[in-house]
């Protein structure tokens, strides 16, 4: 796998924001007391034309503009997500043709809850590898659904992040990567199913906490590495507490997490969340920063990477930073998100 | 008739959020453990009960006694489950009792369990209010916590127990909780955490109320005769009470005390021929706090609307003249509805053979156990001795 890595990377995050506390006064909840034990504030919400396809597209552009790569060299795109717009017919296709991307390319949709983008980056590593493509396109992005009055409303968010793999001009070397998976059904959505239902406190210990552990202490074992090597570390991230806690069970340090952890406050982006925490590290990194970035993906498994930054990284700055994005904001109250969310009876927002 | 009936050896599990235990590894585990602590074979035991809630409705698992002979290697004997709601293991433990006292079996294990955490929080609500009537509380939208919030208000309408003195049991259990190693919740909690958690059915509050929680236990009794053969520990059951009263809370004379108690707890002292004073501890049914204050009231250890006072006392405290729920209680050990009542004649038996480690109560010789089902349609009393 040696020389494989991330040419160029893009994100996007709506531009609407609700409030923890403005959820939690439509519900006759204690907004301070979901904030602290959460740690999130605010969340992304898509405007009533967007969706993961959209998201995805914006992404795709972005990493395309920072890579400065002919979109015509993409050899494969992969899009992972749990809210593609069709249930039959790709979102890959439809990013394709909007990046110019020409038809001589291979293309797919992944599912795995929360950690499909980072399956999608697998996977681009592995047809780079084998030479069968010049360039992989791996995205993962979302508009996260709960139902209202769960506790997922206060956190599911939208936004979305995109990967250009391969081997020329890197920014930075995938070292290794490392998965570990298991059959674990701590959050599901049937077909045709509007709302997805999760295992409450299932998701927490022998879900998110065994598999991010496992695929984050694999790969440091099998490269020798400690918490101490690592100049930044990036979690999936369904809130802002798991995360940290995961951190503090490893061994790493406050500070070695917290310029990867963006949900508290754009929210969980679901497959958008370990790849926009990345990029908000990339966003700054230097050459010779050492990175770990484990995703999460509900059923359950996560997939680990360790990450060295080139020099490339700091000649050819991307300009469309997460920061931007998490600053250009517009603050709506529930009622509009109600209306954006679909969630008033009676009104019928998509086809 | 044996003249008398011990136990001669227990088992629990932990208790707490199993994920990777299923209804029968429960079962099998505390029945494993209780065989294992009599000292005896499989082969030796002539007759099982088992208590639990709703097995149907939390693991679609019915037909339970068979299964359980089952998996514990014991296919072949008779084996009978029994059902009182939250009350279904302390109901166990009496049919146990009383098929020993009756002449026909030697050794019978009885056993409780529950395994809850494999449905929803929304279905757990909806399955223990099965414990209710039906009709005439469930249909009206009340819940368990509801029912329990308003014999709270009555009983401080009527004696003036304030909501700290309720907030005092729930310290007190989580205290004890942390020196049992099998608690589902092994942390001091304040009054204050107490008071400002979130509110429940005005006025309990979530740490007024017990957990949902996945767990078993088992006892193993024999005949006078046989239990000081295989035994030099055995804890006597020299009484054996239950009593019933109305389903819906409504019906009820009094909304401030558990009738059913009062009844069970008084035969029970006259089958055992003494007197409050004279027990050394009791687990009680603290499925709410405020069970536990109208539990030491029914038992006796204090004057109707006192119960309150005498818990902010210390009274009831480890160190305290009447130690009561040194386990944790149902609030902090957990609660495994149908478990519990076999739970507590685990702890008394720990108890009064001096193994329950650092909550052990000093000089422990008389123990009583409470076990309630539902909002106190049935209580089930025992006084079990050294």
């Amino acid at each position: 796998m040696k020389g494989i890595g991330i040419i160029g990377y893009g994100v996007y995050i709506p531009r609407y924001r609700i409030r923890v506390d403005e959820i939690a006064r439509v519900w006759g909840a204690n907004a301070e007391s979901i904030s602290n034990s959460l740690m999130v504030y605010e969340k992304s919400v898509p405007a009533l034309d967007e969706d993961t396809a959209t998201i995805s597209v914006e992404c795709a552009r972005n990493a395309i503009q920072h890579s400065k790569i002919n979109p015509s060299d993409i050899g494969a795109i992969y899009v992972g997500s749990e809210s593609h717009p069709y249930v039959v017919k790709p979102t890959s296709t439809i990013v394709a043709a909007a990046i110019g991307a020409t038809s001589e390319l291979t293309a797919a949709d992944y599912e795995f809850a929360c950690k499909a983008g980072t399956a999608a980056i697998q996977t681009c590593m592995g047809l780079v590898a084998l030479g069968m493509i010049r360039y992989g396109l791996a995205i993962g992005a979302d508009t996260a659904q709960g139902k209202p009055g769960d506790a997922l409303e206060y956190t599911a968010s939208a936004g979305g992040g995109a990967y250009i793999i391969g081997r020329e001009k890197l920014i930075a070397e995938i070292i290794d990567t490392y998965s570990f998976t298991t059959d674990t059904p701590d959050f599901w959505r049937r077909e045709g199913q509007e709302f997805p239902s999760h295992g409450a406190r299932f998701t927490g210990q022998p879900a998110y906490f065994r598999h991010v552990i496992s695929a984050a202490s694999g790969i440091m074992e099998r490269n020798d590495l400690k918490p101490e090597d690592f100049d930044y570390v990036v979690f999936h991230q369904p809130n802002g507490k798991f995360p940290l806690r995961v951190a503090r069970i490893l061994g790493f340090k406050r500070e070695q997490v917290m310029k990867g952890l963006v949900t508290p406050y754009i929210g969980n982006t679901y497959s958008g969340s370990t790849l926009i925490g990345l990029a908000n590290i990339l966003d700054d990194a230097v050459s010779g920063n050492l990175i770990l970035a484990v995703s999460y993906g509900s059923g359950a498994g996560s997939d680990a990477f360790i990450i060295k930054v080139k020099k490339e990284n700091e000649r050819r700055r991307n300009k469309k930073t997460v920061k931007k994005f998490m600053e250009d904001k517009e603050y709506i109250d529930y009622s509009v998100y109600a209306k954006l969310k679909g969630k008033i009876k009676g009104v019928k927002l998509q086809k | 008739m044996p003249k008398r009936v011990g136990i001669i050896g227990v088992g629990s599990t932990k208790f707490g959020e199993l994920w990777d235990y299923s209804f029968r590894d429960l079962i099998t585990e505390a029945g494993t453990k209780a065989i294992t602590d009599a000292g005896i074979d499989g082969k030796d035991i002539e007759a099982l009960y088992i208590g639990s809630m709703s097995p149907g409705l939390f693991a679609e698992q019915e037909h339970i006694s068979a299964l359980v002979a089952d998996y514990a290697g014991l296919s072949g004997i008779p084996a009978t489950r029994v059902e009182a709601a939250c009350a279904s293991g302390g109901l166990a433990l009496r049919e146990a009792y009383i098929a020993i006292k009756s002449g026909l079996f030697d050794i019978v294990v009885a056993g409780g369990v529950e395994k809850m955490t494999d449905v929803s929080t929304e279905s757990a609500m909806i399955n223990l209010m099965g414990a209710g009537d039906q009709e005439w509380e469930a249909f009206k939208g009340v819940t368990f916590p509801a029912l329990y919030a308003l014999m709270t208000r009555r009983h401080m309408f009527e004696y003036g127990t304030t909501i700290e003195q309720i907030s005092m049991v729930s310290v007190k259990n989580h205290h004890n909780a942390t020196l049992n190693p099998n608690a589902q919740f092994q942390f001091e909690v304040s009054i204050e955490d107490v008071m400002n958690s979130p509110i429940v059915a005005d006025p309990l509050r979530l740490l007024h109320c017990s957990p949902i929680t996945d767990g078993a236990s088992a006892v193993i009794l024999a005949s006078e005769e046989k239990a000081k053969k295989l035994s030099d520990e055995v804890v006597w059951i020299s009484a054996s009470a239950l009593a019933t009263d109305t389903i819906a809370l409504h019906d009820r004379k009094s909304l401030s005390r558990i009738n059913s108690s009062v009844i069970a707890a008084r035969n029970a002292y006259e089958q055992a021929k003494i007197k409050p004073k004279d027990i050394d501890f009791a687990e009680v049914h603290d499925c709410f706090s405020i069970a536990e204050i109208m539990a030491i009231e029914a038992l006796g250890f204090c004057e109707f609307g006192n119960g309150g006072k005498i818990t902010e006392d210390g009274e009831t405290a480890l160190d305290g003249s009447i130690p009561i729920n040194p386990s944790g209680g149902l609030k902090a050990k957990g609660h495994p509805v149908g478990a519990t009542g076999i739970a507590q004649a685990v702890e008394a038996v720990l108890q009064l053979t001096g193994r329950a480690g650092r909550r052990q109560v000093d000089d422990a010789e008389i123990g009583l156990i409470h076990n309630v089902g539902g909002s106190g349609a049935t209580s089930v009393v025992h006084i079990l001795e050294r």
